[in-house]
């Protein structure tokens, strides 16, 4: 379990933080109390649940208070107000024993520029928050080992971090963040020091963990790329606020503002929107439970108006398409009594519904049917059809250069 | 314009320590105690042994922490003491340092954290390190004659104040120096403040507080010859002597024996500091 709730978090940077709240409170933004006060909002409001397995990113540029958003969910920074949900346990009301407690057993960190111990070898790294926790040296070191090896390291476990390239010491940090088996794992731009293909690399081994076993991973990132390849859900900061919190297609679709829009612009929403975000059931489904047959598919098709149906079995696997064109000739042809599989469309092929928009381009265009969605089971979710294809496009198109031209 | 209004603070001060020494000189007599056996526990030691086990033994740490040309530079320096008539004077000084350096690291080391940890701290503590480095021996050279009386504890307690300041500033230095982000990562996976010092902090400002560490042995080295005017003995007074009786010759010996012994210390504690 690793579920985070944040409640109206506030973090003011000065000497009487409570007289910045009590302006913000009166309406103030953040640039007005810096000018009364000369104190800093770091972060203003935020209110958000982070749920149990998801990879959730915050987003934003720098200084938009989402390094602070991170070092409050451990208490690195200790808020000024508001509070910090960790499975329904108040991380802000911890005595000073519990908050390392918790350190220790709930929730682990990678930092963007590794902060790897440099007079402790790769192992010894690895394994360092099991020896803070007293853990004996031949247990932390085995599973600093099987830490080591998850990330790729194996072998690697008698050298410093200094005679590691950027790439391989984060590893060591990612395994020094497994290695203590947490629920949640807090990644503060973990990736953003590193080449631009060693951090896709890095991104696809933490989908693959991810795969594996599953954590609650907050990610903090300024890169946009970065946020939709990884993440589930994106929060997107602002001037220490957040200003709109969902999946990417949700964000890409329907952008809570100019600052959100700025973000996106220049992504091909294709790549972002997946068939199963476009999924419609519009069309008819046959049910095939005894054999079906096509006097029965032809009732159904005639009684729409549509030209297609989608033959499902009684647990609802997709088997195929039918047209009414095929079926009315194979009816012509005297065959009114033999299964629906002879007449399926033997080109049509369903498509999975985390394949994006670009994915399926191919299909959607070369066809005259709507394309089938189907779920990890094969379980029929409805179909992607060309206008609905084209319209949603369209919307993003607009979504995202509509307040931009303003 | 200030001829009428002069602040008597010479009086003041004279007054003040005339109260101590009065009220108090058993107090202060007290505080000899673990310096006095400190010092005679080295002095009886090294004054114990064959000469030729004092510089077996520095020879090895000098090929230990360095290599064969300190090791050679080290036997030469050490014979040519010993066959300038220097050896018994050679020990006492090197027992003084010793101890001093003994009671500095124990006290320093301490602060030095402190120091680095709390800024407050270190702001309240820097203008007495000033101070103690600034103020000319000479002046409290008589105060602590008339609290602890003359001979090699005062002498030792002299070279203290002096040698003290550079290892507390470098410990300070050396937990200041450890990235915040290394300091911050222990934090996030659960040390307490306690695990963070001795995990990260010091391990990491270990060369810096061995740098201090060799300041402050050089430091008190060179407060040998003035604790030598408090009746301290060792190299310092044949220098002293030699001054007196205008014996240039005898001055010149005592100086080359401590010139002898700086380098050979400091290589060896330099080096120590270089290979953590």
């Amino acid at each position: 379990m690793g579920q985070i709730t944040v409640e109206n978090l506030y973090k003011i940077f000065g000497s009487k933080p409570r007289k910045g709240l009590e302006l913000l409170n009166k309406g103030l933004d953040k640039t007005e109390v810096l000018e009364k006060t000369g104190m800093t909002v770091g972060v203003n409001n935020a209110s958000f649940t982070i749920e149990d397995g998801e990879i959730f990113v915050i987003m934003g540029l720098s200084g938009s208070g989402k390094s602070t958003i991170v070092r409050m969910l451990n208490r690195l920074i200790e808020p000024t107000a508001g509070r910090v949900l960790v499975n329904g346990e108040d991380i802000t009301a911890m005595s000073d024993d519990e908050l390392v407690k918790f350190r220790l057993h709930n929730m682990s960190m990678v930092f963007q520029s590794f902060a790897l111990m440099p007079h402790q070898t790769v192992l010894d790294n690895a394994a360092f928050g099991l020896e803070l926790a007293g853990v004996d040296k031949a247990k932390r070191h085995e599973r600093a080992r099987e830490a080591l090896e998850q990330v790729g390291l194996a072998g690697w476990e008698d050298q410093y971090p200094k005679q590691l390239s950027g790439g391989m010491q984060q590893r060591v940090g990612l395994a020094r963040g497994l290695a203590v088996d947490p629920e949640i794992l807090l990644m503060d731009e973990a990736f953003s020091a590193l080449d631009p293909l060693i951090r896709t690399e890095m991104q696809d081994e933490l989908i693959n963990l991810q795969e594996e076993h599953q954590r609650t991973i907050v990610f903090i990132s300024h890169d946009l790329d970065e946020a939709l390849r990884i993440g589930d859900r994106i929060a997107i900061m602002e001037g220490g606020s957040v200003v709109q919190v969902g999946t990417p297609d949700e964000i890409l679709q329907n952008p809570a503002n100019d600052y959100v829009r700025a973000f996106f612009r220049g992504v091909d929403p294709t790549g972002v929107i997946s068939a199963g975000d476009i999924v419609r059931d519009s069309h008819p489904t046959i049910v095939l439970t005894r054999g079906g047959s096509l006097r029965i598919a032809h009732e159904i098709l005639s009684g729409s108006e549509l030209e297609y149906a989608y033959v499902l079995d009684s647990r609802r696997h997709f088997l195929g398409v039918v047209s009414s064109e095929g079926i009315r000739n194979a009816l012509e042809a005297g065959l009114p009594e033999h299964p629906l599989s002879q007449v399926y469309l033997t080109e049509a092929k369903s498509v999975h519904k985390d394949d994006s928009m670009q994915d399926i381009l191919p299909q959607v265009a070369a066809s005259t049917w709507p394309i089938p969605v189907v779920d990890d089971d094969n379980r029929y979710l409805g179909v992607v059809s060309k206008n609905r294809f084209l319209k949603t496009l369209h919307k993003t198109e607009v979504a995202l250069s509509d307040g931009g031209d303003q | 314009m200030f001829q009428d209004a002069i602040i008597p603070l010479d009086q003041w001060v004279s007054v003040a320590v005339e109260w101590l020494v009065d009220n108090y000189r058993e107090f202060f007599q007290m505080l000899k105690w673990p310096v006095d056996k400190l010092l005679t526990g080295f002095e009886h030691g090294l004054n114990t042994v064959h000469p030729l086990v004092v510089i077996a033994v520095v020879c090895f740490l000098a090929w230990k922490f360095s290599g064969k040309r300190l090791a050679i530079f080290s036997l030469a320096s050490m014979l040519l003491v010993g066959f300038l008539g220097l050896w018994e004077d050679t020990m006492i000084t090197l027992a003084m340092v010793l101890s001093s350096v003994v009671i500095c690291a124990l006290i320093g080391i301490p602060f030095g954290i402190m120091s680095g940890r709390s800024d407050r701290f270190e702001a309240g503590l820097r203008p007495v390190l000033d101070a103690m480095q600034t103020t000319p021996a000479f002046v409290y050279l008589v105060p602590i004659v008339m609290l602890f009386s003359v001979g090699n504890v005062a002498g030792v307690l002299a070279t203290i104040i002096f040698a003290l300041p550079p290892i507390i500033r470098l410990t300070s230095l050396g937990i200041r120096q450890v990235h915040p982000e290394l300091v911050e990562a222990a934090q996030a996976f659960g040390a307490t403040r306690w695990q963070v010092l001795i995990k990260v902090q010091i391990p990491l400002a270990l060369p810096t507080i061995l740098a201090g560490l060799n300041q402050t042995i050089m430091m008190a080295l060179s407060m040998v010859v003035i604790a030598a005017l408090i009746g301290a003995g060792g190299l310092g007074s044949p220098v002293i002597l030699g001054l007196n009786t205008l014996d240039i010759g005898r001055a010149v010996v005592g100086g080359l024996g401590i010139v002898l012994m700086a380098i050979v210390l400091d290589r060896i504690t330099q080096s120590m500091a270089q290979k953590k």
